[in-house]
């Protein structure tokens, strides 16, 4: 009796866990994942925190928290990414490349992300992007320039979704020959490292290619953060270009404007600076009428209107208290990217897998803040976008600085195409592009 | 003749700068022994107390001659302070010890004051550029030069005459080369070498500080530029001869000299002449220009 009451009470129990493992699997099938994991990188500290890494973290805090409560402007009104709330938290760019290389991988081997988005420095992204590749980490680089992680080797799991320095560059070339067509020379200052090198050697094949009669003056290569130009002034001011380029970005450029500016270097030379944009609201009447600045893309002031982009302006300047700049801008469509490919995956996959999310962001093309990301370039994972230059005039009566002559130069127009790294288009004279 | 004034006056100007931020450093080794890395601290915590006095000095609209004398008064505070304070709280219990260990120590206390300075001051940037272009420019062969970046010129040749004064025409000063010359025979005539190391500390604070004070009209000040200042310090005292300030005032014309002929003549090469002249320097003369052979003492 006893056997046949075990007998019977075990089969029961059998069906009973089965019956409740099928419910439960169903069940799993069915529910999203509560949060996706992000690690944040950009600069806390050191002298590229105010310029950019502040402005990104402001950006990404904003975004972040809209993307959870759904508050975003269609067409990224849905809460989470993929149903998905962001978990997100911060680490430090700041220090040697063998630290940030070390903290990503701490970042995913021992806390286990789903995406690491981030990086300013060139520098750094040359040093993640094969350790990304290693560690098979989806890894969405937001701000550094240099055009070589995607023209070096073929990346699965990296995304930029910012354009290169080339685009800058070339931007600046197309911008000078319209506005000063009869120029005849230029010189250049840019810091010496990758961003810098990268952004002279661009610029200076772009302006042979408009216009080959152009000679070159002085090239200038100062050390990243060196902050004392005297001599580098005073040879620019010896050489009298028509044009003087130059990449600088934070302290240095905000040095090399305070020590020109005296000297009349502006009144000298037509400046152009390619990140500009990021003194504007800092310097105010301190910035000489005329400067050229750029902005990394239609970003800032120059942003197309939009109502993404409306609200992404007016939230920052409520919570923040300042408009934000291109780093801002750049966060947030690096964010914006995210969301995009984890929805679009997680249409077909209620729990996209990382290697769904990078088919979907595979060749995206997704609207952004002030402007339109096309990851084109790259085997689809760079990014191009149109961009803008414009002439600086602080506005005396209303205290504001405003830009002037803004000319849009078309995505096509600014960056190689698909098939070409930027060294050989420049090369062959930038064939393909389209600027109409 | 443009280019040869050009360099001139370039290589003076920055040939003062580096002598005015290195001369505290050689300062504090010739007498203590001490190869202070924190000197780059002074120089950032000197930096940002200018600019910030200065920021608030003409918000509230005083007249502008006040801020040069508020940048030698923020000079001399905030490196007293903090000369002070790390002598007599840290580095007067590692005097005598292993030199790496004191290296090192210099080097935490470098990296506690570039932290101390963000957590004051935080990470944006601070601007304070009215003392620089509140002076004009003046004219020389048609190129403009900043005259605050000429003022530099006396003004290293002053704290140079200063020290120099100081060291050979007054009593303290006797007594401090009797302690760098010999610091134990020192002891034994009764010289409170224990107060001197003080005193020179705080004063080589100071001078690191006024380095960073004179700076902060010229430049954006943000965090980090004590690193970069630190390295320049050090290349400029290797070549001079540690310890040797007439040697200092030397080493930063040489490297001021060059490193403006390179911006010049070959700007490919400007980043790395200061090394190179460090280099060759050590080659040929191992204990720096101005530096003397040690015996050693058994």
């Amino acid at each position: 009796m006893f056997a046949r009451k075990t007998g019977m009470g075990a089969l029961h129990r059998a069906a009973a866990t089965i019956l409740a493992a099928s419910v439960l699997a169903l069940g799993a099938a069915e529910a999203h994942a509560e949060s996706v994991k992000i690690g944040l990188v950009t600069f806390l500290s050191g002298p590229a925190a105010a310029p950019f890494g502040v402005p990104a973290q402001h950006a990404a805090d904003l975004m972040i928290d809209a993307i959870n409560k759904g508050e975003l402007p269609a067409p990224f009104h849905t809460k989470g990414v993929g149903g998905a709330a962001i978990d997100s938290f911060w680490v430090d760019e700041a220090g040697p490349v063998t630290k940030v290389v070390q903290d990503f991988r701490d970042m995913v081997e021992r806390r286990d992300v789903n995406a690491v988005v981030g990086y300013v420095s060139s520098g750094s992204c040359l040093g993640i992007a094969p350790v990304a590749e290693e560690l098979k980490k989806l890894t969405v680089f937001f701000d550094c320039g240099t055009p070589r992680i995607f023209e070096a080797a073929k990346l699965h799991y990296v995304f930029r979704t910012s354009a290169t320095a080339t685009m800058d560059s070339v931007g600046a070339a197309r911008y000078l020959m319209t506005e000063f067509p009869k120029m005849k020379s230029f010189g250049g200052i840019n810091q010496n490292y990758a961003w810098g090198q990268d952004s002279w050697h661009d610029f200076e094949a772009a302006m042979k290619d408009l216009k080959p009669s152009l000679a070159i003056t002085t090239v200038q290569f100062p050390k990243l953060f060196a902050g004392q130009y005297s001599a580098e002034i005073s040879a620019l001011l010896a050489s009298h270009s028509d044009v003087i380029h130059s990449s600088f970005f934070d302290g240095d450029l905000e040095s090399f404007i305070l020590q020109a500016e005296p000297r009349g270097l502006f009144q000298e030379s037509h400046v152009v600076f390619t990140t500009g944009e990021t003194v504007m609201f800092r310097f105010g009447s301190k910035l000489p009428d005329g400067t050229i600045l750029g902005g990394r893309g239609p970003y800032g002031v120059l942003a197309h209107p939009s109502a993404l982009n409306t609200w992404f302006r007016k939230s920052f300047i409520e919570k923040f208290g300042t408009p934000p700049t291109y780093p801002a801008y750049q966060m947030a469509n690096a964010l914006l990217g995210v969301k995009f490919a984890y929805d679009k995956a997680a249409k077909a996959h209620p729990n996209p897998s990382q290697e769904q999310v990078i088919e979907a962001l595979t060749h995206a093309k997704y609207e952004g803040m002030g402007t339109e990301i096309d990851m084109a370039n790259g085997d689809g994972h760079q990014a191009i976008t149109d961009t803008a230059y414009g002439e600086y005039k602080y506005d005396t009566k209303t205290g504001q600085p405003t830009l002037t002559h803004i000319v849009y130069y078309p995505a096509a127009c600014v960056n190689p195409p698909a098939n070409m790294n930027s060294t050989d288009w420049l090369k062959a004279g930038m064939p393909g592009a389209k600027c109409k | 003749m443009l280019t040869a004034l050009t360099i001139l006056v370039d290589g003076l100007v920055y040939s003062s700068w580096l002598f005015i931020v290195a001369v505290g450093l050689t300062l504090i080794f010739g007498v203590m022994k001490v190869l202070n890395v924190a000197h780059g601290g002074f120089y950032s915590i000197g930096a940002y107390a200018a600019a910030w006095s200065i920021g608030l000095y003409f918000q509230a609209g005083f007249a502008p001659l006040g801020a040069y004398a508020l940048l030698i008064l923020s000079a001399i505070v905030s490196g007293a302070i903090v000369g002070f304070v790390l002598e007599r709280g840290l580095l007067r219990f590692v005097y005598g010890r292993d030199e790496v260990l004191v290296v090192l120590v210099t080097y935490a206390v470098f990296l506690i004051l570039e932290n101390l300075v963000l957590q004051i001051w935080g990470v944006d940037a601070y601007l304070a550029y009215q003392p620089d272009s509140g002076l004009g420019v003046t004219k020389l062969d048609g190129l403009a030069f900043s005259n605050y970046e000429l003022a530099l010129i006396p003004t290293a040749g002053l704290i140079g005459f200063g020290l120099w004064w100081g060291l050979n025409r007054t009593r303290a000063g006797k007594v401090l080369r009797a302690v760098i010359h010999d610091r134990e025979m020192a002891l034994a005539f009764g010289i409170d070498v224990q107060r001197l190391f003080t005193v020179t500390f705080v004063i080589g604070a100071i001078l690191g500080a006024f380095g960073g004070a004179v700076t902060a009209p010229m430049i954006s000040v943000t965090p980090g530029i004590g690193v970069e200042v630190i390295v320049l310090a050090f290349a400029v005292v290797v070549i001079s001869g540690l310890g040797s300030v007439p040697g200092t005032m030397v080493g930063a014309l040489i490297v001021g000299l060059c490193r403006a002929a390179a911006v010049h003549l070959l700007p490919q090469v400007e980043l790395f002449v200061i090394y190179a002249v460090m280099s060759v320097v050590l080659i040929v003369r191992p204990q720096g220009l101005f530096g003397t052979s040690q015996p050693r003492r058994i």
